[in-house]
């Protein structure tokens, strides 16, 4: 029975929204979208016909709502809901409500996603099944069995959290002696981050590649693969490259591990888009993972390679037509690689970075796919993923592919947060990625601790050189005579000078202009301290481009200005710095010795106590004087060190009242 | 208009000429409206000079109070110390702002006053920049260091919102002849001359210049053109000034009055023709006739001294007595009532008629030296370097320069209205 879908719910936010709103237009398909009060302004929400607030920002409250999403697609009319990725896509429970609600839950059913939440029923599965699996415990164990296991399989082994994914819980044991200890240690996590401290146990397998299997079914029984993506590069377990058609898989290999992912599908009634993730080990020996009962974050890259709208094959499917290939239909055409740029800092251990995006510029090219989330002036916050952007680069091959993917990386301009794409540009620019060798252990192993270096002092120089001719650009715009020599001096005694810094390197710029509109400008920096001249002619700025010709040779960049920080793009080299501003804002000073009165009167209420911990802006006493209360705030972060006047003590002005250090 | 104490320099005292310097920078804000900012560390009067200094130095102050009065507001940052007159600059200005921990303030520091009352005062307490902000009210505004100081400046200047009304401006066309040139065009001998056409065409917009009587009067060449925009009616020598010229000047200044049109003077003038024929045409009258229109002209003027500025053809061309808004040369510029040669010459012509009249013989030698000694006298005096330092101008500029400085000068004067008038002395016709 066929049930046209013609409303849809995206239950989710940011890029994936947007992909599912992208489809849902192309089929004529009215789009509703749901927002926490963070992503109010978020490009998604704007795309949508109809977007419902979920008031909150915490996912808890929000996109983990299922009560309130399905209240929207109430409001809304929306025959059906869209999961994306993450939040309530693999939640048996809301496919279930879905139902109850008559809402088409546009994914597998709610028993294929039970079946394979669970990791060791999973397992179970997949060996019942006929798929090969990671050799290692069976079923709940106990400690004991966990270390009997471990002595079966033989070291090194791994040890997961049953309930979990994402890396939470992991941890890999290469001696007996070193068991309890991890064993604890995954307990602690499991606990904490999925709520069970089940474990369970495999055989570790060295220089491993991550190589999934593209599924999907339809309620007529036909179940296909779209073929493998490839995903070892990863950071702290999560993915970011992927790419298909794997380097690392013969034609033979393609078909068996295929068909032993269509198998397991079969045997658990799957519909929809699935992924079967396998391990596979440096002899071509392929091992089941498991199983995500949804659409991945990754799936463009299969869809660079079969030419197919995956997220119009799930409607059709979730509307219960049958699949519109077969196996025997599919093929590979070409290569395909996506990188996920996150906002997050490869040199301080992934952490997550937060801030408004001040420019997001990536020129459309041929051969480049870009699904984003943000866009110039987005905020990114701390409430979700810090995942931006997937760009990625297709073509008649792989090198072809990754050489348009490099080039577009080196044309994104982004400011505001720092994001991992230098690391990702290195890694695809390494001779072992070229190569097609890969394994999860890819960045440790070609780059160590030192994941991302530091620009080069010339890359530095005409950064910082690209920053000082945009602003003299600008000043020369404001000048009350505009076709007077910008910056004219009857008397040039002194050029201009512009300091940047990065971390503890500085590179100044001196500048003037010569009669005939050239500029003449000396860039200092680097570790020497070694100065360049340049002559700089032929200076255009439109907005945030500038190009100019310095000493010869025509460069493009993209300079943005905000919050005291300048952000550069040039020849492939983003560079942020810190300007010193020209006529720095003053701070409030804290008082020395304290707290004074600014007027006669007499203390009414002191809010503190001696070593509490206050935050600027903070009351921490009320004087009263002429009938006036006069709160006293704090200038400043710091610790209360002394009271000096109880409540109901008279003060003249400048008694000190209070000490906070 | 921003003026700095250079207190590197005797502890920024005041001297007879920075008085001189500091009144005329006074009179240019008054006459094109515009606000002024002090940055002063200034120990006062320079005291071994304090009777060239004291009486007409009295002026700054009231010059910074009439300001006021006509709404151009003055702002004052004080850096250092800046006693006695110092002190009443921040005293007299609309905004007065302190640099903490540098600014020193009072009227007599702590020896003057250990003097004349017998108390020891402590600097800070007498004068600080805190003591100042807090107590005494005498500073506005306590600047952290002296960026901060600065920093403020620009937020008064932000916040006084005046509005500038310019001429309507279309599209600025750049000379079609490279400024470069005027190096070339430019004379080192006053002998050699130039045609001023030639100067126009590397200043003004597009090179276009609309010249107005072009067949009389030739040596005066007159007419309208753009410079950066703002229209201005030029007057250019082209030689001596003949009566025709003379005339025709008068007119022309007469006509940029009507149309509120400011003017620009290119200067290189020897001077108004002499001799019988011409002393019977009235070159006196004539001559007179273009001084009387430049002295009662109400439009602004610009003077450039391009290269001559002899005799009575300075004051006809609007010298420095007429009161130019602003007048700047070129270092080619020669200025004196006549050339070194020719007072040499009326100097051999005397002296050879008195010895004649005496029955003596000339004492050539004597005389020799005599006339080489005045040439050389009137030549050294007669530089543009010489004029400069006794603000017989407003600087100096590097011919190439002209066009941009003429820009920024009419851009300055359209902070006062630009109004011509009707009312003129009597023309002797």
């Amino acid at each position: 029975m066929i049930k046209s879908i013609h409303t849809v719910l995206a239950a989710n936010r940011g890029e994936i929204a947007r992909r599912v709103f992208r489809t849902c237009r192309s089929l004529g398909i009215r789009t509703v979208a749901v927002f926490s009060d963070a992503d109010a302004g978020a490009p998604f929400v704007q795309e949508a016909d109809v977007a419902v607030r979920l008031p909150g920002s915490a996912s808890a409250e929000t996109y983990w709502n299922a009560d309130a999403i399905l209240d929207a697609a109430a409001r809304t009319g929306a025959d059906a809901i869209h999961p994306g990725y993450g939040f309530l896509a693999e939640n048996a429970e809301f496919a279930e409500a879905c139902a109850a609600r008559g809402v088409t839950f546009i994914g597998p059913p709610p028993a294929a996603i039970r079946a394979m939440g669970q990791k060791r029923e999973a397992k179970a599965l997949a060996v019942k099944a006929g798929v090969p699996v990671v050799p290692g415990s069976e079923g709940a164990v106990d400690d004991a069995a966990l270390a009997k296991a471990a002595d079966a399989v033989g070291y090194p082994v791994l040890l997961k959290a049953s309930a979990g994914g994402g890396g939470k819980g992991m941890r890999i044991v290469r001696a007996a002696a070193e068991l309890p200890e991890a064993i604890a240690a995954a307990k602690r996590e499991s606990k904490a981050a999925f709520g069970d401290d089940a474990l369970l146990l495999e055989k570790y397998i060295e220089r491993p590649r991550h190589v999934e299997i593209q599924i999907f079914g339809d309620a007529h029984g036909n179940v296909v693969h779209l073929f493998e993506r490839e995903c070892s590069i990863q950071r702290r377990y999560q993915k970011i490259v992927e790419e298909a058609p794997s380097t690392a898989l013969s034609p033979e290999l393609r078909a068996a591990m295929g068909d032993a992912a269509v198998r397991l599908a079969k045997a658990i009634g799957y519909v929809n888009a699935g992924t079967v993730e396998f391990v596979l080990g440096p002899a071509g020996d392929f091992h089941f993972l498991e199983v995500n009962t949804r659409l991945q974050v990754e799936h463009p890259v299969t869809e660079c390679v079969t030419g197919l709208d995956l997220v119009r094959e799930q409607i059709r499917v979730a509307e219960g037509h049958p699949l519109s290939f077969t196996q025997e239909q599919l093929k590979l055409d070409g290569a395909s690689i996506e990188v996920r740029l996150y906002a997050e800092d490869p040199g301080a251990g992934h952490l997550p970075q937060t801030g408004v995006i001040h420019d997001f510029h990536l020129p459309a090219r041929d051969g480049v796919r870009v699904d984003s989330g943000v866009e110039a002036g987005s905020d990114v916050g701390i409430h979700y993923d810090p995942m931006l952007a997937k760009i990625v680069g297709f073509g008649p091959d792989r090198e072809s592919a990754r050489r348009r993917l490099v080039a577009a990386l080196r044309e994104l301009s982004i400011s505001g947060v720092r994001t991992n794409r230098d690391l990702l540009l290195r890694t695809l620019d390494d001779q072992a990625f070229v190569a097609g060798d890969l394994d999860t252990h890819f960045l440790e192993r070609r780059f160590g601790v030192e994941l991302v270096a530091p620009p080069t002092d010339g890359a530095l120089a005409l950064a910082a050189l690209a920053a000082t001719l945009r602003s003299h650009a600008e000043r020369a715009a404001r000048a009350p005579v505009p076709t007077v020599t910008p910056r004219f001096r009857n008397n040039p005694f002194a050029d201009e000078c512009t300091a940047y810094r990065v971390g503890d390197r500085e590179v100044t710029t001196h500048h003037r202009v010569l009669r005939d509109g050239s500029l003449h400008v000396v860039v200092r920096g680097g570790a020497d301290g070694d100065a360049q001249t340049l002559v700089v002619s032929n200076l255009e700025v439109s907005e945030r481009d500038v190009s100019f010709e310095a000493n010869g040779v025509r460069r493009a960049a993209r300079v943005t200005r905000a919050d005291d920080a300048t952000t550069v793009l040039v020849d492939g080299v983003l560079a942020t710095f810190d300007e010193s501003p020209r006529f720095p804002e003053r701070r409030v000073a804290a008082q020395e010795g304290g707290y004074a009165a600014p007027m006669p009167g007499k203390v009414t209420d002191v809010r503190v106590k001696v070593g509490q911990a206050v935050r600027q802006g903070e009351t921490l006493l009320v004087l009263e004087a002429m009938k006036m209360e006069h709160p006293i705030k704090a200038h400043s972060d710091g610790t209360v060190e002394a009271l000096l006047a109880p409540p109901g003590t008279q003060v003249d002005p400048g008694t000190i009242l209070i000490v906070v250090q | 208009m921003i003026t700095a104490s250079e207190s590197t320099l005797k502890g920024g005292a005041v001297t007879e000429l920075g008085v001189r310097k500091s009144q005329r920078l006074a009179e240019v804000a008054m006459e094109n409206h515009l606000p002024s900012i002090s940055l002063i560390e200034s120990a006062g009067a320079d005291l071994p000079n304090q009777s060239k200094i004291f009486v007409p130095g009295g002026q700054t102050f009231r010059d910074l109070s009439r300001s006021s009065k006509a709404r151009r507001p003055t702002v004052c940052v004080v850096f250092g110390s800046s006693t006695a007159g110092g002190a009443y600059i921040p005293g007299m200005s609309d905004y007065a702002i302190f640099v903490k921990d540098q600014a020193e303030v009072y009227l007599a520091g702590p020896p003057l006053v250990k003097m004349a009352t017998g108390e020891v005062a402590d600097n800070e307490a007498l004068g600080g920049a805190e003591m100042h902000s807090r107590v005494s009210g005498v500073s506005d505004y306590l600047a952290e260091d002296e960026r901060d100081g600065i920093r403020l400046a620009r937020e008064v200047i932000a916040h006084l919102h005046r509005e500038k009304h310019v001429p309507v401006r279309g599209a600025v066309e750049p000379p079609r002849y490279d400024a470069d040139e005027l190096l070339g065009v430019a004379s080192n001998d006053v002998r050699v001359p130039f045609d001023p056409r030639e100067v126009l065409a590397r200043v003004v917009d597009g090179s276009r210049f609309s010249e107005f009587k072009p067949l009389y009067g030739t040596t005066l060449v007159c007419g309208w053109a753009h410079i950066h925009g703002y229209p201005v009616g030029i007057l250019a020598n082209h030689g001596i000034l003949f009566s025709e010229a003379a005339n025709k000047g008068a007119q022309f200044i007469q006509l940029c009055n009507q149309t509120d049109t400011p003017l620009v003077f290119l200067q290189n003038i020897t001077g108004f023709m002499v001799g019988t024929k011409y002393e019977q045409e009235g070159i006196i009258k004539n001559g007179a006739k273009l001084i009387n229109a430049v002295s009662n002209s109400t439009v602004p003027a610009i003077t450039i001294m391009t290269g001559a500025s002899y005799g009575a053809g300075n004051y006809a061309m609007c010298g420095r007595a007429y009161g130019p808004r602003f007048l700047f040369s070129w270092p080619s510029h020669r200025i004196a009532v006549m050339g070194g040669k020719q007072l040499a010459g009326v100097l051999d012509i005397i002296q050879r008629e008195s010895a004649d009249k005496r029955g003596e013989a000339v004492d050539e030698e004597r005389l020799g030296v005599m006339k080489q000694m005045v040439e050389g006298q009137i030549d050294l005096e007669s530089n543009a370097f010489f004029a400069t330092a006794r603000l017989w101008d407003d600087g100096i500029i590097d011919p190439r320069d002209t066009r941009d400085v003429l820009g920024l000068s009419l851009s300055a004067v359209y902070n006062a209205p630009v109004t011509g008038t009707t009312s003129w002395g009597v023309f002797r016709h």
